[in-house]
């Protein structure tokens, strides 16, 4: 079997499945089964929904680095994946604030969404990822042309909005949001090393 | 000679766990029979074994709501006690091996009757009382617990505060080694919360030792906490070392960590809202009722009441002050 036809059948499903886990733990746990979601469910579910929208981003953001790194392309297979993965859990996280904490009470979400800026920007990074998944096709890549990398480079405010989000959601102990600060610092920071060595090695070719 | 003291606080079987249980299902049945739509409580939470002494000579309260209670599960294992850490299952899992005994209360400053005392000379005076008060956390979520208590207004009577007494300044425990939470400096540690005077004289204020008729779980406090109801949970001290009566206005550990967001009356106030969220509304934990998804559509927000629903017992306190200042 080649690489790409395996890639296809095996890996992709195996990583599909794999992204499906904490939505499948939060089901079980609704029912009480093998866990539970504490005394607040809702709160729980909101936060871990949040949590892995924001894993899932990160994650995402690591491929090209990886791949890269290591030089093995087939890595960037799974970055459309990966990137739907996130934009799933962070729209779930919305809906499940939308639904379940605000019970669709429209006066104080627009109350919450113009006024409280957590939710702000929040809701920013979700309008961006929403577009982001809507242009996510093969068939919108190529009509978009040029434009589709631009359009997906909001990537990078999208995930600088969404640890601003949580840090600022946070009461007082912002261990969390910073360690996923200074994940997404060595994510970016990768890029501009990466931009720079590359100009860099262009002038160098330019100039032998 | 050697003289016994009575223990204030000793293992009898007045109120079984059970009891209270039952009392739940009769108000639920009652519920129920009365076609309220609401919805039964969570009751299926399961009990931690009952390992703590029950407390004896409780005496109810008219101070006291008839609504529903929450679970001993919801208020044992759903704790902001940020000495324990920072997530509200972390106190419940961290404060398990804490040593609540013996205990001493130093009380100073400007008040006739000051002394370090034990825990239990301390308390003796006083008639236990079952205070089952509404709990509005600044998180917005709220509980109603049966808090076992003496009253603080009979507390700081007995100790006498001169004229220039004008708040009372409560202080935590400091210890990095039982308590892991200080060990990193999230807040400002110990703990300190204050009261005015007339807010700690007031009947509702009390100091609670107990909770479902037992001795009160290190992570809710133990031994001994505050407990104001009509202020947010924050105001709410926990295992209480020092009690001092001051002429300047005490400075609460979240009042210092975020003055724009914590302010020192800190009353429960639908009308002033959290710098990042509303507080018009609250989820009452475990209000909703069924299992699966069901439960977590049942309607369990509900309107944040002023004063947290006792304004017409401490509205007098704040004649003439503008709460959206004094926050």
């Amino acid at each position: 079997m080649d690489v790409t036809r395996q890639i296809r059948i095996v890996w992709k499903p195996v990583v599909f499945l794999c992204s499906l886990v904490p939505l499948a733990l939060i089901l079980t746990d609704i029912y009480g089964i093998g866990g539970s979601l504490g005394a607040n469910p809702i709160e729980e579910i909101q936060d871990r929904l949040g949590n892995w929208g924001l894993r899932f981003i990160m994650i995402a953001l690591a491929v090209t680095p990886i791949r890269q790194l290591t030089g093995r392309n087939w890595i960037g297979q799974f970055r459309r994946m990966l990137g739907l993965f996130a934009f799933s859990y962070v729209f779930l996280h919305f809906l499940s604030w939308l639904i379940l904490d605000q019970e669709m009470k429209w006066s104080a979400i627009a109350e919450d969404i113009f006024e409280r800026p957590f939710i702000t920007i929040g809701f920013a990074a979700l309008l961006m990822l929403l577009m982001m998944a809507a242009t996510s096709t093969a068939a919108a890549r190529r009509r978009l042309g040029r434009t589709w990398q631009k359009l997906h480079n909001s990537v990078y405010a999208v995930a600088i909005l969404g640890v601003w989000h949580y840090w600022w959601q946070v009461k007082k102990d912002v261990s969390e949001p910073l360690l996923y600060a200074a994940l997404l610092s060595v994510l970016l920071g990768y890029r501009l090393w990466y931009r720079r060595r590359r100009r860099l090695g262009q002038r160098i070719a330019l100039e032998s | 000679m050697l003289i016994r003291k009575p223990a204030v606080i000793r293992p009898s079987a007045i109120t079984p766990r059970e009891t209270y249980f039952n009392r739940r299902e009769l108000l639920r049945a009652a519920m129920l029979a009365g076609g309220a739509a609401f919805g039964g409580p969570a009751l299926s939470a399961a009990l931690p074994d009952g390992k703590r002494a029950r407390l004896d000579d409780i005496k109810s309260s008219r101070f006291s709501t008839d609504e529903e209670l929450n679970s001993y599960t919801d208020v044992t294992t759903y704790n902001n006690y940020y000495e324990f850490g920072t997530s509200k299952s972390d106190p419940f899992r961290n404060a398990q091996d804490f040593e609540a005994r013996p205990w001493t209360i130093r009380v100073s400053g400007h008040a006739e009757k000051t002394g370090v005392f034990d825990l239990e000379d301390f308390i003796r005076p006083y008639d236990l009382e079952e205070r089952i008060y509404r709990l509005r956390c600044v998180e917005r979520w709220s509980m109603v617990i049966p808090w076992v208590g003496v009253s603080l207004a009979e507390i700081v009577k007995r100790h006498q505060p001169l004229s220039n007494a004008k708040y009372v300044r409560f202080e935590t425990l400091l210890d990095p080694k039982q308590m892991p939470g200080q060990r990193y400096r999230t807040l400002d540690w110990p703990y300190v919360e204050g009261l005015t005077i007339a807010e700690a004289t007031h009947p509702l204020a009390i100091l609670a030792v107990g909770v479902y008729g037992e001795v009160l779980p290190n992570q809710n406090g133990a031994p001994i906490r505050l407990v104001v109801p009509w202020k947010y949970g924050f105001k709410g001290i926990k295992g209480i070392v020092s009690m001092e009566f001051t002429e300047k206005r005490p400075i609460g550990s979240w009042e210092r960590a975020a003055p724009n967001e914590y302010g020192f009356y800190a009353n429960v106030n639908p009308n002033v809202d959290h710098p990042r969220w509303s507080q018009a509304r609250e989820r009452r934990i475990g209000a909703s009722g069924g299992t699966g998804f069901q439960s977590l559509l049942g309607a369990s927000m509900q309107d944040t009441l002023m004063f947290n629903g006792y304004g017409e017992q401490v509205a007098h306190l704040y004649d003439g002050l503008d709460l959206r200042r004094n926050f």
